[in-house]
């Protein structure tokens, strides 16, 4: 069989892009295991190779911003960030894919628009609110704020889910007497399952990558979460790589970990934004 | 009767849950902020005058004695990120689409370049700044094995290469998205169309213009407006790797905001730049809602 010349081409130029694209991700990675002396000079020499954990250890007991507990507090936030938003809006995801009601339209606008709307619109009056409720610099705050952030694309991307499902199971079921909750719990959400592990899977990651509402709401440095000590561990004029280059890796491993075992759900997620609203 | 106000009432319960939170965390803060951007510091209502401050104020548009290097002030250096980021990654996010169909390993090649979306942003910011650091970054290895001493200083700390350093750090952060995005798209093209297209001769390049263009329409419109959303919105990778500077030299809207506030405890001049902000975004919004009620 004959190779056309063209193959080998697209070959070497898709293969050359991976290569470039996964290149910062080595550098980075050589420079958490490598001391900076070594690297100082580009972190493609060899010359002197004496790669060690140790800066890895440093990140997760650093004596101010310690990474080991950044983390436990990123996990803390991030997972009823995630529960709490995805059974409320799909609820209501339900309740604008089947009812329809006065206003329905203005609201479902609404929800759109907060989707654009920066976090940085909400923060100042936020503040004194979280503040009035004693809820500034606690878990609870930042979780509420998460949660209800993250409700508006979360109703938008289960409405759109389920407005593709057929309603004919649904209506059979209302023929039998099934109430609405009934219907929407024992058959809908099971039909949602791939969905929602869709939305989960990015809410959880957006809420873990979060790094400008934990900055506001928290400032305690061991409530902080992963992103934050990171972020923290950069002195004002140094600029430590070994320490910022192992804690890089270590806020990323969560994310880059449920990517490479949800990936399907990941980029299913990702590509709900285009079907049809 | 009865049973119809208990209808309205459990179907209202599908709704109450979710807008009862977001009226009190995310409406009315953003009502709040922008009733804050008409008030004076001390509380009286001053119309747009707030507006007109902050507008003319330097950090925002920075355009006298053009042509010189940034800072143009965070406004423009939004728009120039626009205008480089936005082609760069949409038309590059395309062709490897179109590519990697006929490539073996395409799988893994995607999930290599998607990773710049699936990292946390500050993250982004580190690596943005590593790579253009002279002697460790690979970007100044680059340019300095060719020669090229100018480019090969390190970019985040000169003000003419600050802004563009960050700009193409967000290109390999983000290519991964449009790519994804068009990588389904064309799966979704029938293959008949392209067999009805080579029956009647149609050169590749005119398929590609006539049927592959036009099917993706809505990829695109969707890949253009969430790419603006997250151009206009970004904030971690220059808060993380320059600060905004050197001078403002790679300032943005949403840094800005959060300097006029956490830096300046200026909650006015802060829901000002908050509102513009805002305002860039739901223009985009409103476009892309259209898009999707026409269609």
């Amino acid at each position: 069989m004959r190779i056309r010349k063209s193959t080998i081409v697209i070959h070497v130029i898709a293969w050359s892009v991976a290569l470039l694209w996964v290149l910062p991700f080595l550098g980075v990675f050589m420079a958490a295991i490598r001391p900076f002396k070594e690297i100082v000079y580009g972190w493609w020499r060899f010359e002197e190779f004496n790669p060690s954990l140790k800066f890895f250890a440093n990140a997760l007991n650093n004596p101010s911003f310690p990474m080991s507990r950044g983390i436990i507090n990123s996990f803390i936030i991030a997972i009823p960030s995630t529960i709490i938003p995805l059974l409320i809006a799909s609820l209501t995801a339900y309740g604008f894919a089947r009812f329809s009601f006065p206003l329905k339209d203005y609201l479902f606008v609404t929800i759109v628009f907060l989707m654009a709307v920066p976090q940085q619109m909400m923060v100042i009056p936020l503040f004194f609110i979280m503040k009035d409720l004693a809820l500034l610099n606690t878990y609870l705050g930042l979780i509420l704020i998460h949660s209800s952030w993250g409700l508006a694309w979360i109703i938008f991307f289960m409405r759109n889910y389920f407005s593709i499902l057929p309603v004919d199971v649904e209506e059979a079921a209302r023929v039998d007497g099934a109430s609405h909750f009934k219907i929407f719990y024992r058959i809908v959400l099971p039909m949602a399952v791939p969905a929602l592990i869709s939305a989960a899977v990015l809410q959880f990651t957006w809420v873990w990558n979060d790094f400008f509402f934990a900055m506001m709401f928290l400032y305690d440095p061991g409530k902080m979460v992963a992103t934050q000590c990171l972020a923290s561990q950069k002195g004002e004029l140094h600029f430590d790589w070994e320490l910022l280059s192992a804690g890089s890796i270590l806020v990323m491993i969560v994310p880059v970990l449920i990517y490479a075992f949800l990936q399907k759900y990941y980029i299913r997620g990702m590509i709900g934004w285009v079907r049809k609203g | 009767m009865k049973t119809k106000i208990a209808k309205k009432i459990s179907l209202s319960l599908f709704f109450i849950p979710a807008i009862i939170p977001m009226i009190i965390f995310v409406i009315f803060p953003i009502l709040q902020t922008i009733y804050i951007s008409f008030l004076s510091p001390k509380g009286e209502f001053v119309g747009l005058s707030n507006y007109f401050d902050v507008l003319g104020k330097k950090d925002i548009v920075n355009l006298g004695g053009l042509p010189r290097f940034p800072p143009w002030g965070a406004l423009i250096q939004n728009l120039v990120w626009i205008a480089i980021h936005l082609p760069i990654t949409t038309f590059f996010g395309l062709v490897l689409a179109i590519i990697l169909r006929e490539v073996k390993g395409a799988s893994i090649i995607k999930s290599v370049i998607f990773l710049g979306m699936v990292v946390p942003m500050i993250v982004g910011g580190i690596i943005i700044r590593f790579m253009f650091t002279e002697g460790v970054g690979i970007v100044n290895g680059f340019f300095g094995m060719l020669g090229l001493k100018g480019l090969s200083k390190t970019w985040i700390a000169f003000p003419d290469t600050a802004l563009f350093a960050l700009i193409f750090g967000s290109v390999w952060l983000w290519t991964g998205f449009s790519l994804i995005l068009y990588s389904a798209g064309l799966a979704a093209i029938p293959e008949d169309y392209y067999e009805a297209a080579k029956i009647d001769g149609a050169s590749p390049l005119r398929t590609f213009f006539r049927i592959t263009l036009p099917l993706l329409k809505p990829v695109t419109v969707v890949v253009v407006a969430m790419t603006i959303l997250w151009e206009l919105k970004i904030f971690d990778i220059v808060y993380m790797a320059t600060f905004g500077g050197p001078g403002g030299a790679s300032n943005v809207l949403a840094l800005l905001m959060y300097l006029y506030w956490a830096y300046g405890l200026d909650y006015t001049r802060a829901s000002v730049v908050a509102v513009l902000l805002t305002v860039l975004t739901l223009i985009i919004a409103t476009w892309l809602l259209k898009y999707l009620v026409e269609r």
